[in-house]
C-alpha cells in the first residue's frame, strides 16, 4: 500500500482539525481565554503539523509549525490574547486551509503568502512576547549552535527526543497491521525519537521507542495510517541518560540535514532558520510538562471515528433508489393480493402486511441518512459575521438557535448563498454602529439570531436582527424613483416584498459587502427554485426577521396525482389551493383563443393541461373539466384536468440525468404500478401555455393575412 | 433480460483488434453496433410520453428506479411498418455517461468483425446522415450497418441531451 492513499484521510481530517480550530478561535473570550479551549486550538495543529510532516507537505508542516509556538505560548500564560492575535490565528487558519487544498490538487502552496504568513507570525512572537520573545528571535541568525550541543535541543521539525529529561521509552504495539503497513509505521516512528527493540507479528508487534513526544502526538500522527484500535502505546521508563544522547545525536543528524535544504530554498534565509531555533524553544518547554494536551483527552481526529461514518452521497442515493423500487415491489404485491381471497390466503395477507410496514421503515431510516442538523450551514457564520462586524465598524454578537434541526443534504447546500446574503444585509443596513445604537438607547452590541425549526413538513430558517428595520417612507420613495408601481396605502407586508424587486438598493452607500441591489431578487428565486418562499417581519427601530420556508426534502414530495386522457401527472400539493367544477357561464373568453374562469370575484387564466401537452383522448369542454387553482411564482391559473385521482407521497427523480428538461415538468416519479409519471412544474406550464397561445395567435393572423391579400 | 458481460470482451478486443457488434434488425434492414455500449436488452414495455417531443422519442421508463428515455430508430429512420410486438426489444446503450433505450426489431446476433472487413460507408441515405456510421461490412449474403450510437444519440437532431450540452 502506497502512502498516497492516505492523503484523502488526512485532508479530510485536517479540515475537520481547521474547523474546530475555527471554532475554537471564534468562541475564545479574549479577556479570560479557556485553557481547555486554547489546548484544543493548540492540538489542532499539532496533529496538522504531525500529519502534514508524515505525508511530506514541507511547507504545511513549517507552517503549523510557528503557528503551534506561538499557541503554546498562548496556552502557558506567556502570551495575553487581543482581538487583533485572534485576527491574525484566523487568518493563518486561512491559509493553512489554502495550503491544504494546494496539496489537495496536487499543486504547491504559494511561496509567497507562506513567507509572509510566517513573516506575521515570528513578528508577533517577537513582539509580544518580550524577554521570552527576544531569545526566539535573537537566536535566529545562529540556529546550526543550538542544535550542536548534543542531546538537549532538537529540531522538532524532526520529531526527535526534545531535552535531557521528559523522553521516555514507549512500548507502540500494532495489532493486526500488515507487513507493508507496518515498515511505513516504523519508519514514522523513527522519526520521533530512537527505536530500541522490535519485533514480533502481523497480530502484534512491539515496537520499542525513546522519544520527548507524548504518547498521544505518536498515536495522532499514527492514526493518519491505522485505526485507533489497531494501536496500543505504554509508558515503560525514562530512559537512560547516555543512551538517550546517542540516539539525539543520530537524530540530530536526521533533522539538521532535513531544515538545511529547507533554508536554502526559502528567499529569506533567516526566517527558514528561525523555525528550528523557534522549535528548540516550544520543544524545550513543552516537554517537561507533558501538558494537559497528552494527559486526558484523545486526539481530535480519533474521537468521531467509532460513531460517525464517512459514505459517499451517491451510495447513499443509490440505496434510496433502491428502496424506492422495493416499495413499489411491495405495492405490486399488494394490488396482486387485492384480487385474491382474502380468506383462503390469511397468512399470505399478513405477510405483505408485515412487509408493506417493514417496507415503510425501512424508506423512512433510509431518507433520514441523508438528513444533517442545521450546524453544517450556521457554523460557518461565526466567522463570517466577525469578519464582516469588525469591517463594518460594528459590534455583533451571533446567537443560533436549532442547530440540531435536520434538513435534507442537498437543501443544505443550496441554502448557504441565500443565507449569507440575508446576514450580510443585515449586517450592513440592519444592525447599527454602536454610536447609532447608543443613542437610539439600545445595547451597543447588535444581536443577528440564526434560527431554525421544524412545522409541518417545512422548515423555517430565520435571521433576526435587532436592527434599525426597514424604512417604510425609504423604500416607498426608491421604488418611485426606480419606476415601480408603488401607493402609500400599500400594507406593510407589500412594502417590504418590494425589497425582491431586481435592482432594488435602499442602501445610501454601495459597500463591498452589501447595497448593489442585485441581493434579495436572487435569494427570493434561489429559495423558490427549492419549493420555498421568503417573508419578512420588520418594525422600525426594532430590527427585521427574515424567514425562509423550505420543504424538508427534495427528494420526496407531497403530490396530487391528476389524470388527463390516459396519462396520470403529478401536481405538487404546495402548488394546489383548491380545484372546484367550474360551470359554463363561469367561464370567459378573451382575446379571441384565451378563456377565463371567474372564482370568486376573481378571473384566472384557464390552461387545459390537454391542449398544452397534446393529450389525445381528454376532456375537451371546461365545463366537464375539473378546474384545480394552482399558483406558480405567485401567479395563480385554473389547470383543466380530466379527473383528480388522489394524493400521495412520491419520490422525486430527476428527468435531466439520462435526458433532458422537459417544459412545464420539473421531475418524474414512479408509480406504484412502476410506470413512470411526470411531475408537473406550474410556473414553467404558464410560461409554456403562454407561448402556444402566442404561437397560436401569429399563426391565427398570419393566415387571416394570407386570406385578405388573395 | 440479458446482462452482459464487458469485461471479457474488452480482454477479447484488445488481444485481436477484433470488435464485437450486437446485430439487431429494423424492418428487413440490419444493423450493428459495437456491443460495449449495450448495457442490458429488455423487452418493450409501456413508456410515459412526453408532450412536445418529435415522434420518435417515445417517452421514458423506470429501469430499476432510474429514468430512462426511450428512442424508436424505426420511426427515426422512417421505416415504414413500426408495431410493438412480442419481438420488440429495447436495447439499453450507455452513451456519454447517459443511459438510453433504443426500440428495434429485434436482436439476432453478436459477431467479430476483423478491422478489414468493415468498409467506410458512402454518403446514401437522407434520413441517416454518414456521420453516424462508423462503416458497412458484409458477411455472405447480408451486409451490416455499423452504426455510431454515441454520435447518433447525442446528435442535435435527436433531441436526447439538452443543446448546450452536445
Amino acid at each position: 500500500m502506497d502512502i498516497t492513499d492516505f492523503y484523502d484521510t488526512f485532508f479530510e481530517e485536517a479540515a475537520e482539525l481547521l474547523e474546530d480550530m475555527e471554532r475554537h478561535l471564534l468562541e475564545l473570550d479574549i479577556e479570560s481565554p479557556d485553557p481547555e479551549q486554547l489546548n484544543a486550538i493548540f492540538r489542532a495543529a499539532h496533529s496538522i503539523k504531525g500529519g502534514a510532516g508524515t505525508f511530506g507537505f514541507d511547507v504545511l508542516q513549517r507552517t503549523t509549525h510557528i503557528f503551534e509556538n506561538i499557541l503554546d505560548h498562548l496556552r502557558r500564560g506567556e502570551l495575553r490574547l487581543r482581538r487583533d492575535i485572534v485576527d491574525t490565528f484566523l487568518e493563518t487558519k486561512d491559509m493553512l486551509q489554502d495550503q491544504l487544498a494546494a496539496y489537495r490538487n496536487g499543486s504547491e502552496p504559494d511561496p509567497e503568502a507562506f513567507a509572509r504568513i510566517c513573516q506575521t507570525l515570528q513578528q508577533m512572537a517577537l513582539e509580544e512576547l518580550g524577554g521570552q520573545g527576544a531569545e526566539v528571535a535573537v537566536q535566529a541568525p545562529a540556529p546550526i549552535p543550538a542544535v550542536e550541543p548534543a542531546p538537549s535541543p532538537e529540531p522538532e521539525a524532526a520529531g526527535a527526543p526534545a531535552g535531557g529529561e521528559g523522553a521516555e521509552r514507549l512500548r507502540v504495539v500494532l495489532l493486526g497491521v500488515a507487513e507493508k503497513d507496518r515498515e511505513l509505521l516504523i519508519g514514522e516512528l523513527g522519526h520521533f525519537g530512537g527505536i530500541l527493540a522490535q519485533g514480533g507479528d502481523v497480530q502484534r508487534y512491539e515496537v520499542e521507542l525513546a522519544t520527548g513526544e507524548s504518547a498521544d502526538d505518536i498515536e495522532a500522527v499514527l492514526c493518519f495510517v491505522v485505526e485507533p484500535e489497531q494501536l496500543e502505546i505504554q509508558v515503560l521508563a525514562t530512559v537512560p541518560q547516555a543512551l538517550q544522547a546517542k540516539e539525539a545525536g543520530e537524530s540530530t543528524e536526521a533533522g539538521s540535514s532535513q531544515v538545511e535544504p529547507a533554508a536554502g530554498e526559502l528567499s529569506p534565509p533567516v526566517e527558514a532558520k528561525k523555525t528550528p531555533a523557534a522549535a528548540v524553544q516550544a520543544s524545550a518547554a513543552a516537554a517537561p510538562q507533558p501538558g494537559p494536551a497528552a494527559s486526558g483527552k484523545p486526539p481530535a481526529n480519533g474521537n468521531g471515528e467509532s460513531t460517525s461514518l464517512r459514505v459517499p452521497v451517491a451510495k447513499v442515493d443509490q440505496i434510496i433508489n433502491l428502496v424506492g423500487e422495493l416499495v413499489i415491489t411491495q405495492s405490486m404485491l399488494d394490488q396482486m393480493l387485492g384480487r385474491l381471497d382474502g380468506a383462503t390466503h390469511s397468512e399470505l395477507v399478513n405477510g405483505i402486511a408485515l412487509l408493506q410496514r417493514n417496507a415503510r421503515d425501512l424508506q423512512e431510516a433510509v431518507m433520514s441518512i441523508r438528513m444533517v442538523p442545521m450546524d453544517f450551514v450556521f457554523s460557518r457564520f461565526p466567522r463570517q459575521v466577525h469578519d464582516l462586524a469588525a469591517k463594518l465598524g460594528k459590534e455583533v454578537e451571533l446567537v443560533t438557535v436549532g442547530k440540531s434541526t435536520e434538513l435534507d443534504k442537498s437543501l443544505v447546500e443550496r441554502i448557504v448563498d441565500p443565507l449569507n446574503h440575508l446576514v450580510r444585509n443585515s449586517l450592513d443596513h440592519g444592525i447599527e454602529s454602536p454610536e447609532v445604537r447608543e443613542a437610539a438607547g439600545k445595547p451597543r452590541t447588535g444581536r443577528l439570531t440564526l434560527s431554525a425549526q421544524h412545522q409541518g413538513g417545512n422548515i423555517l430558517i430565520d435571521v433576526i436582527d435587532d436592527g434599525a428595520g426597514l424604512n417604510r417612507d425609504r423604500l416607498l420613495a426608491k421604488a418611485r424613483s426606480n419606476g415601480l408601481a408603488v401607493s402609500d396605502s400599500m400594507s406593510d407586508d407589500e412594502v417590504w416584498q418590494l425589497i425582491f424587486a431586481p435592482g432594488f438598493s435602499t442602501a445610501e452607500v454601495v459597500s463591498d459587502v452589501s447595497g448593489r441591489g442585485v441581493g434579495m431578487d436572487v435569494v427570493k428565486r434561489n429559495i423558490q427554485s427549492l419549493g420555498g418562499h421568503v417573508q419578512i417581519l420588520s418594525r422600525q427601530g426594532q430590527g427585521t426577521t427574515t424567514r425562509i420556508v423550505l420543504p424538508l426534502t427534495l427528494a420526496i414530495l407531497d403530490g396530487m396525482s391528476i389524470r388527463a386522457g390516459e396519462e396520470i401527472f403529478i401536481l405538487p400539493l404546495n402548488a394546489v389551493i383548491e380545484s372546484l367544477q367550474p360551470r359554463s357561464e363561469d367561464i370567459y373568453a378573451m382575446a379571441g383563443t384565451d378563456q377565463l374562469l371567474k372564482v370568486r370575484d376573481e378571473y384566472l387564466p384557464l390552461l387545459p393541461l390537454h391542449q398544452v401537452f397534446g393529450i389525445p383522448g381528454a376532456r375537451t369542454r371546461p365545463s366537464e373539466c375539473i378546474a384545480v387553482i394552482v399558483q406558480g411564482e405567485g401567479t395563480r391559473c385554473a389547470l383543466l384536468v380530466d379527473e383528480l385521482v388522489g394524493q400521495q407521497q412520491v419520490v422525486v427523480k430527476n428527468l435531466e440525468t439520462n435526458y433532458r428538461k422537459v417544459p412545464g415538468v420539473s421531475a418524474a416519479t414512479i408509480l406504484g404500478d412502476g410506470s413512470v409519471s411526470l411531475i408537473l412544474d406550474i410556473a414553467d406550464l404558464q410560461r409554456l401555455n403562454r407561448r402556444q397561445s402566442a404561437a397560436r395567435q401569429e399563426r391565427a393572423a398570419a393566415i387571416e393575412q394570407e386570406l385578405m391579400l388573395s | 433480460m440479458t446482462s452482459l458481460k464487458h469485461a471479457d470482451l474488452a480482454a477479447v478486443i484488445a488481444d485481436t483488434h477484433t470488435r464485437e457488434f450486437l446485430v439487431f434488425s429494423l424492418g428487413s434492414e440490419e444493423y450493428a453496433i459495437d456491443i460495449l455500449k449495450a448495457q442490458e436488452i429488455r423487452s418493450y414495455e409501456n413508456v410515459t410520453r412526453i408532450a412536445n417531443t418529435p415522434d420518435f422519442i417515445k417517452g421514458v421508463t423506470n429501469l430499476r428506479g432510474v429514468i430512462v428515455p426511450i428512442v424508436d430508430l424505426r420511426i427515426k429512420f422512417h421505416l415504414e411498418r413500426v408495431e410493438y410486438g412480442g419481438q420488440t426489444v429495447v436495447i439499453v446503450v450507455n452513451v456519454e455517461g447517459r443511459v438510453v433505450g433504443v426500440v428495434v426489431d429485434g436482436v439476432s446476433d453478436v459477431i467479430s468483425l476483423p478491422p478489414e472487413q468493415i468498409k467506410p460507408a458512402p454518403e446514401f441515405s437522407l434520413s441517416l446522415s454518414s456521420d453516424y456510421l462508423s462503416g458497412l461490412a458484409s458477411i455472405g449474403e447480408r451486409m451490416l450497418v455499423l452504426v455510431d450510437i454515441d454520435k447518433l444519440l447525442t446528435s442535435e437532431e435527436m433531441a436526447l441531451v439538452e443543446k448546450t450540452m452536445a
